[in-house]
């Protein structure tokens, strides 16, 4: 396996703290909306859909398909950037990691995995073939 | 209430120089702004409104009206990234329209490649924006953001490199007779799919350039431009928009074009059988195809089959499009390319554009940008002219 892409610290806020503490349990939350109940991505305190304060986490199982991927070649250390649909609804931009850089495509099933970060900061959500 | 006629494009000036490592970005600015008065045949005391987007140093629009030393009564520093400018263009019309201003200037400037800015480094596009701490540590930059648009559009409608290569082989036609492009060797498809690739599926030839520079604007009110001794190109349509992900429901087989074109064209009263010219955004070749759908000049999906076999150049192709050669092979000036897509518009709707690229009887021109990250979240403005 090359070696990985180091990844910087995501910087939170008082919004979104409750997603990072649950990360650094191995837990994987996503939004859903109480009034619509729908999820949504990124995570937000308002429903992008039905414009509702009433948003809450949930645990997501984090399996999906990919929507999209790049592989950047032209870096260090070559990754790959991704579109990931949830099981749970939303797509999200993650990245693929523990596979093939020459064979990831569009609708491979995959299943998250946490990856350190930078300077301490919180564990950051990535995915790799299921 | 409509823009159609309410005003005129009368200045256009794209500063020469591709590198200006002895220039200061406001200097550019300044320079640019010198260069369209100079074109339309005004001076900087006509000049009562204002407009630059987020290129400019300083906090919005002041510290380069203090610079110029500007008297204003209209100030405008919206900012939707590249396609910012075509965007100023619409509401500099608004403006006139209202009585707010006469004399509108636009200006862009920039120098990343001095600065040594590539779209292959990812870039914070402010901490504090909600999206950064879930989208930054992906190593998400430009080139790649795009190249997921370009992955899906192959996955979903059968699109190949090769026809992406097409858009740049037909810029690459045209930057060949433009004295101030950065490339003017004219390629082929195969040295397009043979470049290395940078993010898949996205090749160094599907890429635009990076180029120091600048560009300006003038836009007046009728009887101004009546007054002066330029063509009359009037601004007869805008629309503006934007697209995201929509909560998560991410759909990257569309851009903001699919809003902000129809509304453009609705107020022109034309239809894109109707253009004789489109400048149209081209950070990367997959810009352009997507962007030729949203506008209706194809079908969703056909976009790739549209562009290829030179069906984008001018003389032989059904749509001629960024005869200047576009951020491909000409200009990109800081990392922003709107205002040369107007600049280039109008130089054909004039007749002005170089005589091997000069699209004969060229009365209706279109503009169309697209600002920020086609892939994540971006700006989309058109705008729509027509030689009087």
């Amino acid at each position: 396996m090359a070696k990985e892409r180091a990844i910087p610290a995501p910087m939170t806020n008082p919004e979104t703290e409750a997603f990072w503490d649950a990360a650094k349990q191995g837990k994987f939350l996503i939004k859903r909306c109480t009034a619509c109940g729908k999820a949504h991505w990124y995570p937000r305190a308002v429903c992008p859909h039905c414009f509702s304060e009433k948003t809450e986490w949930v645990e997501s199982a984090g399996r999906g398909t990919i929507y999209s991927v790049s592989v950047m070649k032209r870096a260090p250390e070559v990754y790959a950037v991704a579109y990931v649909t949830l099981e749970d609804g939303p797509t999200m931009m993650t990245n693929i990691v523990e596979c093939d850089f020459d064979k990831v495509a569009i609708g491979d099933k995959v299943v998250i995995t946490w990856r350190p970060t930078k300077d301490d900061g919180p564990p950051y959500p990535q995915f790799k073939p299921a | 209430m409509s823009i159609k006629g309410k005003a005129y494009i009368a200045g256009a000036y794209e500063h020469p120089t591709r590198l200006a490592k002895e220039k200061s970005v406001a200097q550019l600015h300044a320079e640019s702004a010198v260069g369209a008065l100079a074109d339309a045949g005004l001076t900087k005391d006509d000049v009562d409104g204002y407009f630059c987007a987020g290129d400019a140093p300083g906090l919005g629009p002041l510290a380069m009206a203090d610079y110029m030393n500007l008297k204003l009564r209209h100030l405008d520093s919206t900012d939707v990234g590249g396609c910012s400018y075509i965007a100023h263009v619409a509401h500099a019309a608004e403006a006139i329209a209202m009585g707010k201003c006469k004399v509108a200037l636009i200006t862009l400037a920039g120098r990343p490649r001095s600065e040594g800015h590539s779209g292959a480094t990812p870039r914070i596009r402010g901490a504090d924006a909600p999206d950064t701490q879930w989208e930054f540590p992906t190593g998400i930059a430009t080139v790649n953001a795009y190249a997921m648009v370009a992955a899906r559009h192959m996955y979903q409608f059968g699109t190949t490199s090769e026809q992406l290569a097409w858009v740049k082989v037909a810029a690459s036609h045209h930057a060949q007779h433009n004295p101030h492009a950065m490339l003017r060797d004219v390629v082929t498809v195969e040295q397009v799919v043979d470049s290395p690739l940078i993010a898949t599926p996205l090749h160094r030839l599907d890429c635009c350039v990076v180029s120091d520079g600048g560009g300006a604007l003038v836009v007046v009110a009728p009887e101004i431009a009546k007054s002066l001794k330029r063509p009359l190109v009037k601004v007869i349509g805008a629309g503006e928009s934007m697209k995201g992900q929509m909560g998560g429901a991410v759909d990257l087989t569309y851009s903001a074009a699919v809003r902000s074109g129809p509304a453009a064209f609705a107020e022109a009263g034309v239809k894109p059988g109707d253009i004789k010219y489109a400048s149209i955004y081209d950070s990367f070749t997959i810009t352009v195809v997507v962007q030729i759908e949203d506008l209706g000049f194809c079908e969703k999906g056909q976009g790739g089959k549209f562009v290829a076999d030179g069906n984008l150049i001018s003389g032989s192709g059904r749509l001629p499009f960024n005869t200047d050669g576009g951020g491909l092979c000409n200009n990109h000036p800081a990392n922003r390319g709107g205002i040369t897509k107007v600049i280039e518009a109008v130089r054909q709707l004039r007749g002005e554009a170089h005589p091997a690229v000069q699209v004969k009887s060229c009365d209706i021109a279109l503009a169309h940008g697209t600002g920020g990250l086609l892939g994540s979240r971006h700006g989309g403005a058109t705008l729509i002219m027509e030689r009087e």
